[in-house]
């Protein structure tokens, strides 16, 4: 199968091991991955701070390039959220309304597709670890994704899953509302993170590496012993 | 132009334009046709009440045990009437108050006790006073452990709630499964003069205010018996 | 103070109250418990969820229909029906009554929309004495506070606080016992339904097919307030129609289970029009007040008409992080929580409201919780896009021509991450204080370091 691997700005600049990953995993599945260069972001910060035109600017090239992809893997649930769900409402009244909404049939997050898509959970992957998972809220509600990804961590050896309470509640990143709105966004961290630490787990893993980059700024600011990761690494451990 | 007109006059103005579907936001799929009688299958959807009687009375209890209501099953009136001696004794009523039903004044007046009438004006001040409304009803639902009353079925507005106790008797055909066939008796009983009033009582009144802990008797009657044979 | 300035300088004292966290979380961790089982208990929720928003769309797609229907119907059993296309004349309508009737004790039974007209400061200065009868709306009423929930008014208190609180007004004996408190609270109100002129309520649902109003309430003041006094009036915003009687066998229900997690609240009563030949009690005059006060310009806006589907149940403020952190109080508005962002800037201005739609990560949960599918959490994206069109806000879209430009160049793009990657060592001298450009981030949480090498910088230099 060609994949079209969409590995958005922050993944590439901050978390690079998360797209290696996926790579890695795609390919030992046989399949033929191709990581456009031209593309970088989505246009969500345009288009949650409401300046759609701005949104549309780089939504356009991204949607352009992936015109012709047969299978588009994008390795953050909130961007993939921002193509299959939000493209064809930014795009609504223009004359790419209708490549909006071919894209959206055509996007899938990472864990999803290897579920859903690819029908496989095992990857032969090992973790000797406790972990936790948080939804991120755009993969949770806008993509409907809760099972693919405790499917894939049921299956990896040597790793417990300990569900934390409010598993589903948002941890508080939301984009520029976290730096709009530092106290809310960082309280809702903190209720977070208390639930994970409660599991007594390892690990917090998620599927949104943005996600996980707001609540591992508070872990390593307040000095707590829990760590994350995302999904991705863990599944390319062998 | 009164107000009334202005306001619909906005609203006519407001509908020209079309509004979404509901809950088909950014689905391109059509939604199948709107209509407002979607409710007609409420049933479908809303807790399951079994068919036969001895499973909606089932239901009938398992809701009251829940809601603190003092729900008894009787095999005659004589039986239900004796308990409510019991009742009156155990709490040491003095004054009562019902209204003039087939099944509630003679209950009412077996216990011996002056009874306040609330078919006709009554003096408020008085029934406060009551130590019980006893009153009938229109229907019991089982799948919310319901006591439906209306102004014309159990005395007015304020029997079945000024007293601290409301007492209702009730016989065993009134039972309806759920809430669908509530509103359905009520159409078929009243469609061409609705009474003025009518309740749906759920359990005694409560109040969760103070930090969400179950109170009893909040306003309303802290106790709610229902009597049924 | 702007209104924003306040919500923020509010958001910032109270998510550090941990006390405050404590209470509402506990609270609301309770409510979910039972909301689940209840949910649990139905069929099919998400069918139910369908079907009454396409009874809501119904109602509010034809609203001009069903409201002359409900009104004509009321009329002919002798209700009297006013028109109030603003929050003074609602206002108005009501004082005149009380007047006219030379009025001078007033009981109350919970209404939001009473709360949007601020009812009870006009009818105070007025000169006349009005009781809150609810618990709940009793209690803030005594500390001079709006509710602090649409559902739960008192909910940010203690049973310490209460106490205290009924102590210095009321001089009870200071006691922590819930039920004791309760009892307080029913002794002080008991005479005043008694030997009240005027009752006030507002509804929850307007039903068209049959005239009436219907109020749920799960305490009992509502049924007192409609049955005792002489001249009943009920104060309700146009939206609340529903097309037919039997609707409530599935609203009555959703709004339980999704508001307070109970199968069917304790009183849903059904009201419609005075004391009838053959009745014995009741008011002599039953009032319905039908308020606009700027609905029609949210139903004129078709793509957030969905958001007067709302039946005020409390779901989406109960689920709602946002509201969990920064409790109902700090939004400074009357309805608080996601349908209150979505709903304010429609009711009170767009430029001086729109910062609650800014201030959501837009996780989504009010948008699943809510039993009639309002889409809250998109029109929160939709205000801000509404509000920097009308007026943009240029420091911000200079910033994301900015970011576009970068984005969309991979030679400057490269660039700017080789930039921030050399940046680091500087923006460790700084970091998380106020010169920080990041401080927005820093101040609370760190920054991941930038790694040597790019996702993309691999994928160009592997083998
Ligand atoms: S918006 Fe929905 S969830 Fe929120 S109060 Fe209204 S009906 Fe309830």
């Amino acid at each position: 199968m060609n994949v079209t691997l969409f590995v958005p700005c922050f993944v590439d600049a901050l978390f690079p091991r998360v797209g290696i990953s996926m790579v890695q995993i795609l390919e030992r599945l046989g399949h033929r991955v191709e990581c456009p260069e031209e593309i970088a972001c989505c246009g969500q910060p345009g288009f949650n701070s409401g300046c759609w035109q701005e949104s549309r600017d780089v939504a356009v090239k991204v949607l352009d390039r992936l015109k012709d992809a047969e299978h588009v893997v994008v390795a953050s649930g909130s961007c993939g959220a921002m193509l299959k769900v939000f493209y064809p409402e930014l795009f609504g009244k223009t004359d790419r309304a209708s490549a909006a909404q071919s894209l959206s049939k055509r996007v899938w997050e990472f864990s999803d597709f290897l579920v859903s898509k690819l029908g496989v959970t095992d990857l032969g992957a090992r973790f000797p670890a406790k972990v936790t998972f948080h939804d991120g809220c755009h993969g949770l509600r806008e993509l409907g994704i809760k099972r693919p990804p405790r499917a894939l961590l049921e299956k990896v050896r040597d790793l417990q899953l300990i569900e934390m309470k409010d598993a589903e509640t948002c941890c508080g990143f939301g984009g520029m509302f976290a730096t709009k709105f530092p106290m809310i966004s960082t309280a809702m961290g903190e209720v977070k993170c208390a639930s994970a630490l409660d599991t007594q787990a390892d690990y917090i893993v998620s599927n949104d590496s943005s996600c996980l980059m707001h609540v591992q700024g508070l872990l390593t600011r307040q000095g707590k012993p829990i760590k994350t990761i995302h999904l991705a690494e863990i599944l390319s451990q062998t | 132009m009164t107000e009334r007109e202005k306001i619909l006059g906005r609203i006519r103005e407001a509908l020209t334009l079309s509004a979404p579907m509901p809950g088909k936001h950014h689905s391109p799929a059509a939604h199948s046709s709107v209509n407002g009688h979607a409710v007609a299958s409420a049933s479908d959807w809303l807790p399951l009440v079994g068919e036969a009687f001895e499973s909606q009375i089932t239901t009938f209890r398992t809701c009251s045990t829940e809601l603190k209501t003092d729900f008894q099953l009787f095999d005659s009136h004589e039986h239900l009437t004796s308990k409510l001696q019991e009742i009156s004794r155990a709490e040491s009523w003095q004054q009562i108050a019902s209204h003039g039903g087939n099944l509630a004044l003679p209950a009412a007046e077996s216990l011996g006790l002056p009874i306040l009438r609330t078919d006709s004006p009554y003096d408020v001040v008085a029934l406060e006073k009551c130590d019980v409304g006893i009153t009938e009803c229109d229907a019991l639902v089982a799948q919310t452990g319901s006591v439906l009353v209306t102004s014309r079925s159990a005395g007015g507005r304020a029997l079945s709630v000024l007293p601290p106790h409301h007492v209702v008797i009730a016989r065993r055909e009134q039972l309806l499964a759920d809430l669908p066939s509530a509103f359905a008796l009520l159409q078929k009983k009243y469609a061409s003069n609705y009474p003025s009033f009518i309740s749906f009582i759920t359990g005694p009144s409560r109040t969760g205010d103070i930090e969400r802990i179950l109170v009893l008797g909040a306003h309303g009657p802290k106790k709610l018996t229902v009597l049924c044979f | 103070m702007s209104a924003a300035s306040q919500f923020k300088e509010e958001a910032h004292e109270i998510t550090r109250d941990l006390r405050h966290r404590q209470l509402i979380q506990t609270a609301l961790g309770k409510y979910e418990i039972k909301r689940d089982e209840k949910k649990a208990a139905f069929q099919d929720w998400q069918a139910a969820r369908q079907a009454a928003a396409e009874t809501k769309w119904d109602a509010i797609n034809h609203l001009d229909t069903y409201l002359q229907e409900f009104a004509t119907k009321l009329e002919a059993r002798g209700t009297k029906v006013h028109w109030a296309s603003t929050a003074p004349q609602a206002r108005d309508i009501i004082l005149n009554i009380i007047r006219e009737k030379k009025a001078r004790t007033i009981v109350k039974s919970k209404a939001m929309t009473a709360e949007e007209i601020h009812l009870n400061d006009a009818l105070e200065k007025s000169g006349f004495e009005v009781v809150e009868s609810d618990l709940g709306e009793f209690i803030v009423q005594l500390r001079h506070e709006p509710p602090y929930h649409i559902v739960f008014p008192a909910m940010h208190l203690t049973r310490g606080d209460i106490s205290e609180l009924f102590a210095r007004e009321l001089g009870s004996a200071p006691t922590d016992s819930p039920e004791e408190l309760t009892m307080i609270a029913r002794r002080a109100l008991r005479n005043k339904y008694v030997t009240a002129d005027v009752g006030i309520t507002g509804a929850n649902f307007a039903i068209a097919e049959t005239g009436m109003i219907s109020i749920t309430e799960n305490e009992g003041n509502a049924r007192l307030t409609a049955a005792l006094p002489k001249t009943m009036i009920s104060l309700l915003g146009i939206e609340k129609v529903l097309p037919k009687m039997e609707d409530l066998a599935l609203f009555l229900p959703m709004l339980a289970t999704a508001g307070a997690g109970q199968t069917i609240t304790g009183y849903n009563s059904l009201y419609g029009g005075p004391r009838q030949p053959g009745e014995s009690d009741g008011p002599d005059e039953f009032h319905v007040v039908l308020l606009d006060n700027r609905r029609t310009e949210l139903l004129a806006d078709a793509e957030q008409r969905d958001a007067l589907h709302c039946i005020r149940c409390g779901a989406c403020l109960n689920v709602c992080p946002i509201f969990r952190n920064v409790g109902g109080h700090t939004y400074g508005t009357t309805y608080s929580g996601p349908i209150g962002s979505v709903i304010t800037p429609h009711l009170r201005g767009l430029q001086d409201w729109k910062h609650l739609s800014s201030a959501s990560s837009l996780c989504g949960a009010c948008t699943e919780a809510c039993p009639v599918k309002i889409d809250l959490h998109h029109h929160l994206l939709h205000n801000r896009r509404n509000s920097a069109t009308e007026k943009p806000n240029r420091l911000e879209k200079l910033g994301l021509k900015l970011f576009a430009f970068v984005v969309n160049h991979p030679a400057f793009y490269s660039l700017a991450k080789k930039m921030g990657r050399l940046m680091q060592p500087l923006h460790a001298l700084v970091k998380g204080t106020r010169i920080d450009p990041a401080y927005g981030w820093t101040q609370s949480r760190d920054l991941p370091t930038m790694p040597r090498q790019s996702f993309k910088d691999w994928w160009r230099t592997r083998p």
